[in-house]
């Protein structure tokens, strides 16, 4: 289901319009947005959450190891987490064309 | 076991509030519909209703407080009137578009300005599109039974759109009438506890009241459209199930001495008790008239309307609210709008009366009668006329 | 009464940070939003037994357009000025239910979240009928200081200064010319048990005073800094950063108002000044600096009126006397 799925018969529609599946927005790929986009240095990380809890956008989920990854599906570019990082971790990165 | 009693009709309704063993309860106090939401607290304060009472701090805070309460599935009423009414207007409209079956009293009174605690239908004739099934209550037995129908029909599954009963301010929420009091097992019979399809519930997360893009808006209204035209075999069958279990048969259209009738009068609420007396005094003076009342006002029931109406030559809407600028009554308008496809279809003549607590005489009705059998004769005026204004 | 109602308070540190989300990716907020940050972090705090009413606005536009929704936990939307009613109605219609065997009895959290203009605004009414009649519910007002969804108008907690589209800075024209309204004050006025300000910022204070405030039996209302950086006009990396500064310059301080006693949880010693905190929003571009020197002292004021209702609301502070005595013209 994509944002066009809002093309729906009025039978098919839920009751009162209301939306069955929680969190579906992540069919949206809010990552699109995005015209740069953080990279970690692993070196410099000491796993401290920060940029985990400033993300607006709820990128970062934390791997095996203890490092916490942002989602390029959702990551929209802001730079906070490059900005918050008390040890300089992350580097914002122009997108290629 | 039904009781007999003598009882204002507001503390009537509030009676019938009781036996449906409502939930929720917000509500906020305006003339006339006060007595109602007094003995609710009331009933609640010593232990004779379970509910909670939300005395909020506006209407638009009562009915946003309904929306709240319905959506986790609890059984919601509450009652206004007027301006509490028109305060409420913006939310009107999200609660049939969220599906929720709250119920609420209107004690019809006219609208400011001027400011006018009295009765007429100009409350209710503005809020006619926001979706609830509404339907008018005659007397103070109908006020009861009605109330106890609209939980019925609100929380139906092929429904589930909120009702809205209207009763005239004073003329009947404050009269003392003999009536019919059902008790709760009585009603439990008739009315099974809520069982809501959707509600807002931590283990089934979901969003009510999202976004209509454009898109969707469309369909939303006509899904909530469909429901409400449905919604007609689902009142009349919940009246049908009524009158079986209690003997009191209820029906959308009613009529009244309506043979052979060659001008019919066109009423609703508690104004068509007076109307039938006037009925019965014209017909002893051999005049051919008769009375239909509307006790479903929405949705409109075209059909057994019109077939009340076959081969009447002068149809005569009396409207309780104006239309101002506008071409005739509300009602009126509607009336004409569901004869104009009829073949032979008549002239619909509009009168309003009744504004702002002005008494409706039998002397109205006749009055009324002898214009319209004027105007099939000679034509009517291109607007309606409003009966008993002065002029100098 | 309070402490009995947070004995099962775990605080939250950096190190516990809550892993549940009531957000979910996939919202449409504006890169680098703030207040969908913050709203991130409460719905982190309140966890999955949580209903949220939200008002018209920013954040209910961007969580929930239709057929997809940003909301993990049940969410219902009404209108703009009516989230205290609603959530006031959620609360009854669960207490009736649970008490009358309908539903089994179960703690469920009831949050309300508006922004500034939801709340000190058109809001105002339904807010103080709400917190008045006493349901036990948490408000969140998230003030980004403008009507943002409508295009960055003017509200009553637009600060003194700010150019917004209907305060808009010019040759006649300062930007907004009132100061901005204590809501949090107005809260307080209602005698509830818990009021307090968040910034995410600081984000751990932030979830343990959403944490206390949903366990605190009664209304609660949190006052909570959302940067904008669409309406602020700041870069869309610094939302936090120009929070801190908030904090660290005296403009938005942090403390709790505990059953009428007031708390303070930054005590900012050396602030930085209004000017640097403006500095990288260009709302207040146009300001001279005798402009901002004016604000300045309205900040000062305002610290020193709070540090006196911490004196005065702590009967264990010293000389409580001395502020109070003070008499001048
Ligand atoms: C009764 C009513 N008036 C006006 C609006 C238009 N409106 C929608 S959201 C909004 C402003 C929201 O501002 P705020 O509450 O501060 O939230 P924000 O978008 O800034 O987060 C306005 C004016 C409306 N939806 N309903
Ligand atoms: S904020 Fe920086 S140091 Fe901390 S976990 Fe993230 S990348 Fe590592
Ligand atoms: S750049 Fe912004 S959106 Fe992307 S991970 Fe960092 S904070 Fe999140
Ligand atoms: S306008 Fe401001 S508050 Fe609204 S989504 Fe964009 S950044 Fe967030
Ligand atoms: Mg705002």
């Amino acid at each position: 289901m994509s944002t066009s799925s809002a093309i729906i018969g009025w039978k098919n529609l839920t009751l009162g319009c209301a939306i069955l599946e929680p969190g579906s927005s992540r069919k949206l790929k809010t990552g699109e947005w995005r015209s740069q986009h953080p990279v970690l240095d692993k070196e410099k990380c000491i796993k401290c959450a920060i940029c985990y809890i400033d993300c607006p956008d709820i990128a970062y989920s934390q791997n095996e190891e203890g490092y916490f990854i942002a989602d390029m599906t959702y990551c929209k570019g802001c730079g906070i987490c490059a900005n918050e990082c008390p040890k300089d971790a992350i580097t914002m990165k122009m997108e290629e064309e | 076991m039904a009781k007999r009693v003598g009882m204002e009709v507001s503390l009537g309704v509030s009676e019938a509030v009781k036996v449906a063993d409502v939930d929720v309860i917000a509500a906020y106090p305006i003339t006339p519909q006060t007595h109602i939401v007094e003995h609710l607290a009331e009933l609640v304060a010593n232990g004779e209703l379970d509910a909670e009472f939300i005395p909020v701090e506006s209407e638009h805070s009562a009915m946003s407080s309904c929306v709240g309460s319905s959506a986790t599935g609890a059984r919601t009423y509450t009652a206004s009137s007027s301006q509490g009414l028109a305060l409420m207007h913006e939310i009107l409209y999200i609660v049939p578009a969220l599906r929720l079956p709250v119920v609420m009293t209107v004690a019809n009174r006219a609208l400011s300005g001027p400011i006018n605690i009295w009765n007429d239908h100009s409350d209710i004739m503005s809020e006619r599109d926001i979706g609830w099934v509404q339907t008018f209550a005659e007397n103070g037995q109908e006020a009861f039974d009605l109330s106890i129908h609209a939980f019925r029909v609100a929380e139906d599954h092929s429904v589930l759109l909120p009702v809205i009963v209207n009763l005239d301010g004073f003329t009947l929420t404050h009269v003392v009438e003999p009536f019919e009091i059902l008790d709760r097992a009585e009603v439990a019979k008739y009315l099974p506890p809520y069982k809501p399809v959707q509600r807002l519930d931590p283990e089934h997360p979901m969003t009510m009241g999202a976004v209509g893009i454009p898109e969707v808006y469309t369909e939303a209204k006509k899904q909530m459209e469909d429901a409400l035209v449905r919604s007609k075999s689902v009142v009349i069958q919940a009246w049908k199930e009524f009158g079986d279990l209690f003997g009191r048969y209820y029906h959308p259209v009613e009529t009244y001495k309506t043979e052979g009738a060659e001008t019919l009068l066109l009423t609703m609420g508690s104004v068509s008790e007076t109307a039938m007396t006037a009925i019965d005094k014209m017909r002893e003076a051999g005049k051919k008239v008769g009375l239909v009342r509307f006790r479903l006002w929405r949705p409109f029931r075209f059909e057994q309307f019109v077939e009340a109406v076959k081969g009447i030559k002068n149809p005569a809407v009396m409207d309780r609210a104006m239309s101002p600028g506008g071409p005739c009554g509300p009602v009126a308008a509607e009336v004409r709008a569901a004869l104009y496809d009829q073949p032979n279809r008549p002239k619909v003549f509009s009168f309003v009366a009744g504004l702002g607590g002005r008494d409706v005489q039998v002397s109205d009705f006749e009055e009324i009668v002898s214009r319209a059998e004027i105007y099939a004769e000679k034509g009517a005026p291109a607007t309606y006329d409003l009966i008993g204004v002065r002029e100098i | 009464m309070i402490e009995q109602d947070l004995k099962n308070f775990q605080k939250i540190t950096q190190k516990s940070l809550p892993t549940f989300e009531g957000l979910a990716q996939g919202h449409r907020a504006c890169q680098g939003c703030g207040e969908v940050l913050a709203l991130r972090q409460v719905m982190k705090a309140l966890g999955p037994d949580t209903i949220a009413v939200s008002a018209t606005g920013c954040m209910e536009i961007i969580t929930s357009s239709f057929p997809q929704s940003a909301w993990n936990i049940p969410w219902l939307h009404v209108a703009f000025e009516n989230v205290a009613a609603v959530a006031s109605g959620v609360e009854a219609g669960l207490k009736a239910q649970m008490r009358k065997g309908s539903l089994p009895e179960k703690k469920i959290f009831i949050v309300a979240t508006a922004g500034d203009g939801g709340t000190a605004d058109i809001g105002l009414q339904a807010l103080s009928g709400a917190l008045e009649r006493g349901h036990n519910f948490v408000y969140v007002c998230l003030d980004n200081e403008a009507y943002m969804n409508t295009g960055i108008q003017r509200s009553s907690a637009t600060p003194y200064g700010a150019s917004t589209t209907t305060s808009p800075s010019g040759k006649h024209s300062i930007g907004q010319n009132t100061w901005k309204k204590d809501m949090p004050a107005i809260a307080v006025a209602h005698r509830i048990p818990y009021v307090a300000t968040a910034n995410p910022a600081y984000h751990v204070d932030l979830m343990n005073k959403v944490q206390k405030a949903k366990l605190i039996n009664g209304p609660a209302y949190l006052h909570i800094y959302s940067s904008c950086p669409t309406g602020w006009r700041h870069e869309i990396d610094k939302a936090v950063e120009i929070s801190r500064m908030a904090v660290e310059s005296r403009v938005f301080p942090l403390y709790e108002v505990i059953d009428g006693r007031y708390v303070l949880n930054r005590n900012v010693k050396k602030p930085i000044s209004v000017a640097d905190y403006f500095k990288p929003q260009r709302r207040f571009r146009h300001l001279r600096p005798d402009d901002i020197a004016h604000i300045q002292a309205r900040v000062d004021a305002d610290w020193e009126a709070l540090q006196q209702k911490v004196a005065l609301t702590n009967p264990a502070s010293p000389e409580p006397e001395a502020v109070s005595n003070k008499k001048e013209e």
